[in-house]
């Protein structure tokens, strides 16, 4: 596997939020406000810590949804049932309110503005997050890569960020939006609700001969059958970069 | 103490076990790695010990059944945040393994199957602190988990225990991993907290 550099040491910071979006229901991007912020790559994520009055303190970790801009850090959070941490982050936590935060971690699940290679990003869920960074990179640094994205979730009201996904998919050119819906389809759906197969990445993804990079982010059980699915089909394994996390991350 | 965020109660903390800062408990076994679980052939499976004068120390898989082996009960602690208390494994001690090899360095650095690098000091895999782990619960390592086998660290970070373990080099320098080059620490202590590197 590829090296990643090596970057400075990394110090708790205070972020602001500064306004909050409803994406879905259940899942709300917060706009943090962090004085200092060092900037980030696309996939890269932080650890937030919370802590109470009585100094009991705990930390997870999400991924950052946009490209670097100032000190302005995104965040999209999915509220767990009897979470934690998410319910208070999608639910209480308001603007104005100070949060810890460091980073940016993780140097591996990234993709650099200035790499030529074709992308197939495919996300299952709240696993687009990551994934929603490297498309508004794409386009926020007028990078002509293809860029293909397979996005897999319950039913069209999951759907993260859907007016603009939409809409780059229209206008971001080069940029090919592609949904699978598990549970509910939506009116005129081609087909029943059903998982990611491997026809839809097959037909979907890239020819493993362009040597895309593929980039797979969602939970465990998502990520383990499209990885299989990718190597399956022809793709060299190191090209294949994962994220997995479940509903423990609450 | 961190700056309190207002409205954050936490969930009720009265009896609980004592985790390292920053975790939370869980009772699932989450999956992290960084690539498709790569699948190994078992007759061609093979750890390799290999010293800092190259000297080869090599075990096939009927090899490692073949050695005694130990069924510790221990707390895992992953750089996620999770932690997962009294896992029961079933492994072959690096003190077994090591036993016959001889070795002046300090530090070990491992590798797997699939690419996977991770390093650490040679005495933390000693003295009843490491296995070559290949069952868990009581059932076949679970490819997600590392299967056929892993390095069982209980007491650093868990992403120093390296799933699909492959072999050892050992080294008078500590060499960086995969995870510690892209800026997690060489140590990774949990209950220090040495998640990245400069903590």
């Amino acid at each position: 596997m590829a090296r990643a550099a090596v970057p400075g040491r990394l110090t708790w910071r205070v972020g602001t939020l500064a306004e909050a979006r409803a994406e879905t229901p259940t899942a709300r991007t917060l706009v943090l406000d962090v004085p200092g912020w060092p900037g980030h790559l696309p996939g890269q994520h932080v650890d937030v810590r919370l802590t109470a009055e009585d100094g009991y303190s705990t930390q997870r970790s999400y991924s950052i949804a946009a490209p670097a801009d100032g000190e302005r850090v995104e965040l999209t959070i999915q509220a767990v049932p009897d979470g934690e941490v998410s319910p208070y982050l999608t639910e209480v936590f308001s603007p104005g309110d100070p949060v810890e935060l460091r980073g940016p971690v993780g140097g591996w699940f990234v993709w650099r503005t200035t790499a030529m290679d074709p992308v197939l990003l495919v996300g299952g869920g709240s696993g687009i997050v990551p994934l929603m960074a490297m498309i508004r990179a794409r386009r926020a640094a007028g990078s002509r890569v293809p860029f293909r994205l397979i996005y897999s979730v319950r039913t069209p009201d999951d759907v993260y960020y859907a007016d603009e996904l939409r809409r780059r998919a229209r206008d971001d050119a080069g940029l090919d939006v592609t949904f699978a819906y598990t549970r509910e389809v939506p009116d005129g759906w081609p087909h029943p609700p059903r998982r990611v197969g491997v026809a839809d990445v097959n037909t979907n993804g890239w020819p493993p001969a362009l040597t895309p990079d593929c980039f797979v982010c969602g939970p465990t059980g998502f990520v383990e059958t499209v990885a299989d699915i990718l190597v399956a089909l022809g793709h060299d394994p190191r090209r294949v970069r994962t994220e997995r996390f479940g509903p423990t991350g609450g | 103490m961190g700056i309190v965020t207002p409205g954050f109660r936490g969930r009720p903390r009265s009896s609980g076990p004592e985790l390292p800062p920053g975790q939370y408990l869980t009772e699932d076994f989450p999956v992290l790695s960084a690539g498709p679980t790569p699948r190994v052939p078992m007759d061609r499976w093979e750890f390799v010990i290999t010293t800092e004068t190259s000297r080869e120390h090599r075990w096939t898989w009927d090899d490692l059944m073949a050695l005694p082996s130990e069924t510790p009960t221990v707390d895992i602690h992953c750089v996620t945040k999770w932690s997962k208390l009294g896992t029961t494994w079933q492994g072959v001690s690096l003190d077994t393994l090591m036993s016959d090899v001889d070795t002046a360095a300090d530090y070990a650095f491992v590798h797997s199957y699939g690419g996977y690098t991770t390093n650490l000091p040679l005495a933390d895999l000693l003295d009843g602190q490491a296995w070559v782990a290949f069952k868990f619960d009581g059932e076949d390592l679970h490819p997600e988990h590392g299967g056929p086998a892993r390095l069982l660290v209980p007491h650093l970070y868990f992403w120093k225990s390296a799933k699909w373990v492959r072999g050892i080099q050992l080294r008078f320098d500590d060499e960086p991993g995969f995870w510690e080059t892209a800026g997690y620490h060489d140590y990774g202590d949990p209950w220090r907290e040495q998640r990245y590197q400069g903590d």
